[in-house]
């Protein structure tokens, strides 16, 4: 029952890392209706830029700040540099769009910072959480922090008017468009939110993995497979989404012979698999009605 | 977050003609040509290059026929390259079958995964059909390095593949054919066959069913397409298709191991189908040149930045013709339909 115990908690710390994630990839299918693939990349990029002030001098918080301020502006910036003169091309084109990014930000990244493992601060330490062995103090902010921001999401979206403007703007952009939202302005919003709510969850992550510029490829699987368990139509989804697969990545691992790390990928994915044939829009989403 | 959406507006890919499919008789003939022909004159590792790049060609066009034709996603295409590749090989080292008669075989094991993944992808659409092939294309290296199928599949070491030989008859009759030559030929027969297939199938009334779907799923299912007997039947036609180029691939590469086959070459074979353009078969050829020879290009162009000059290059190409490589064929077809009629 201990190691029972035990594995849940520590489930649960890893599970906020893909919940973060998760949240950010939410985010920009709000505002988009796709999957962002270098989304990983550019929260890997932020925190090379926190990191980087950091070297420099800046305090922490400082650096915190600074690093949203820039995300939020360096997303808005691919939006309107890259995606707004695409918007008329075909999805797939989109796609392959996402491809390229991913791939000139990680070399880039990879040039200015060079591919050893660095060491990132955390501002909550790493002494053991209210004396469990498993949870430290950083995975446990790392939860609050996680929390507040969904919070924070759902408030956003669900009272404000730029939040239901954003929605309205993803969903239905034509009738958005005829009550007046300025859809062009409200996507390029999603990616500054979406690019912000990353940088968060790349410095919050960093001090757990290390900071490299590959640091976000198996974390960002993590975050798409959460999101999409949850429903990708709900951030509260999107946070269950992570705990429950970084519970059952852990569990899987520990209670069926066999596994271990290297199976751990492809069967939480399994599961992911299953749970979308037997609910097709994830755990918390909505069904979508077609109209004909 | 609106629970109703037009069904109707948001199809996968925009409609092909079913006339544009495939290349002219003219057309045709000189590409056919240039294929021939071009190995005569270039250097060993080149040609080797350019088999490489049909193998390529002949898996972007299986992707073609899933999502061009059948407006499914699938970014697990790594996965049937695989299982393609390992059938061939543990035919060629274990069995000892000849390498011509594993590529058939390989199509079918292949067919028979596809049409069962093809199953449970049904119900899902979309980003969702995309994760769940995703998660394919993740799990398929590490199924592969299993303990339990070490013995057939070498695990993480692989297993190395002997190069055929030329058939004795090009010596009898005094022409030198190397290996890569005769591999290359042979490929090319192969990816011909395919093409000619594909195409077909396309025309057929099995592939009118299938752009029927990817157009309105709906409005098919009310004209009478079985709906999920076509799209499973995409998914196995089109892993039986990239079976054969992974054996292919398996034969010319003379090595196959499970970290050949990561998600990263799920993505070079999607990008080559959005760079070919989707739903146009020939785009395919354009497509695997661009997979194959760009990445030289750019490692050229700049070692330590060879993958932001590689995205650099892809972010142009879709710029200036987001429609891949059927965009400017088009434009050039009606350019010499105006000059000719100057």
């Amino acid at each position: 029952m201990e190691l029972f115990t035990n594995q849940v908690l520590a489930g649960i710390a890893t599970g906020a890392i893909y919940a973060c994630m998760a949240l950010a990839v939410v985010m920009i299918y709000q505002a988009i209706d796709h999957l962002n693939f270098a989304q990983g990349e550019m929260a890997m990029f932020s925190t090379f830029l926190a990191w980087q002030m950091m070297q420099w001098g800046v305090p922490y918080w400082g650096a915190f700040v600074l690093t949203l301020a820039f995300s939020f502006l360096g997303g808005i910036l691919i939006e309107r540099l890259l995606f707004k003169p695409l918007a008329k091309a075909p999805v797939l084109t989109h796609v392959a769009g996402f491809i390229a990014l991913f791939a000139i930000i990680n070399s880039v990244a990879g040039l200015l910072w060079d591919f050893t493992i660095k060491q990132f601060p955390s501002p909550f330490g790493s002494s053991p959480f209210l004396g469990s062995q498993l949870i430290s103090t950083h995975q446990a902010g790392m939860i609050g922090v996680t929390l507040v921001l969904l919070i924070l999401l759902f408030g956003f979206f669900r009272y404000t008017r730029v939040g239901l403007a954003m929605r309205a703007a993803a969903s239905m952009p034509e009738s958005a468009r005829l009550v007046g939202i300025n859809t062009g302005w409200m996507i390029a919003l999603g990616w500054g939110m979406a690019a912000a709510i990353g940088s968060i969850a790349g410095m919050l992550i960093a001090p757990v993995v290390f900071l490299e510029p590959n640091m976000m490829g198996g974390v960002l699987i993590y975050g798409f497979a959460a999101a999409v368990v949850g429903g990708l139509s709900s951030p509260l989804g999107a946070v269950c989404g992570g705990f429950l697969v970084g519970v059952f990545e852990n569990l899987v691992g520990t209670y069926i012979p066999g596994v271990g790390n290297e199976l751990k990928l492809p069967i939480a994915l399994a599961l992911i698999i299953t749970v979308l044939v037997v609910k097709p829009n994830g755990l918390f989403g909505r069904a979508i009605v077609k109209r004909v | 977050m609106s629970a109703v959406q037009e069904a109707s507006t948001a199809p996968v890919i925009d409609a092909v003609p079913k006339k544009a499919l495939s290349l002219g008789p003219m057309a045709s003939i000189v590409v056919l040509a240039l294929l021939i022909a071009t190995p005569l004159f270039v250097k060993n590792f080149f040609i080797f290059q350019m088999t490489m790049w049909l193998i390529y060609a002949i898996a972007v066009l299986a992707l073609n026929i899933l999502t061009g034709a059948s407006g499914q996603f699938s970014l697990g295409q790594s996965a049937f390259y695989a299982i393609g590749a390992y059938t061939s090989a543990i035919l060629i080292e274990h069995g000892n079958v000849n390498y011509i008669l594993t590529l058939p075989v390989a199509g079918l094991v292949c067919f028979i995964a596809g049409f069962l993944f093809g199953l449970p992808a049904l119900r899902l659409s979309g980003i969702y059909l995309a994760l769940a092939t995703f998660a394919l294309a993740v799990a398929m290296p590490q199924l592969l390095k299993l303990g339990v199928f070490e013995h057939w599949t070498g695990g993480v070491q692989g297993l190395v593949v002997t190069k055929p030989e030329a058939p004795e008859i090009f010596a009898t009759l005094g022409l030198k054919v190397s290996q890569d030559m005769w591999l290359y030929y042979f490929t090319l027969v192969v990816s011909i066959m395919i093409y000619v297939f594909s195409v077909n199938l396309l025309k057929s009334r099995s592939g009118r069913a299938m752009m029927a779907i990817r157009d309105n799923e709906i409005a098919a299912s009310a004209m009478g397409v079985d709906v999920s007997l076509y799209k499973t039947l995409a998914f196995g036609v089109s892993a039986g298709i990239t079976g054969v180029a992974g054996g292919l691939g398996g034969i010319a590469v003379q090595f196959v191991a499970p970290d050949g086959y990561t998600i990263q070459l799920a993505v070079a074979l999607f990008l080559g189908m959005v760079v070919g353009g989707v739903g146009w078969l020939p785009g395919s050829l354009a497509g695997a040149a661009f997979i194959v020879f760009v990445p030289n290009i750019a490692e050229h162009i700049s070692k330590g930045l060879s993958g932001a000059v590689f995205g650099v290059i892809l972010i142009m190409i879709i710029f200036l013709v987001p429609h891949g490589a059927r965009q400017i064929a088009y434009g050039a077809q009606s350019l010499i339909g105006k000059l000719r009629k100057n």
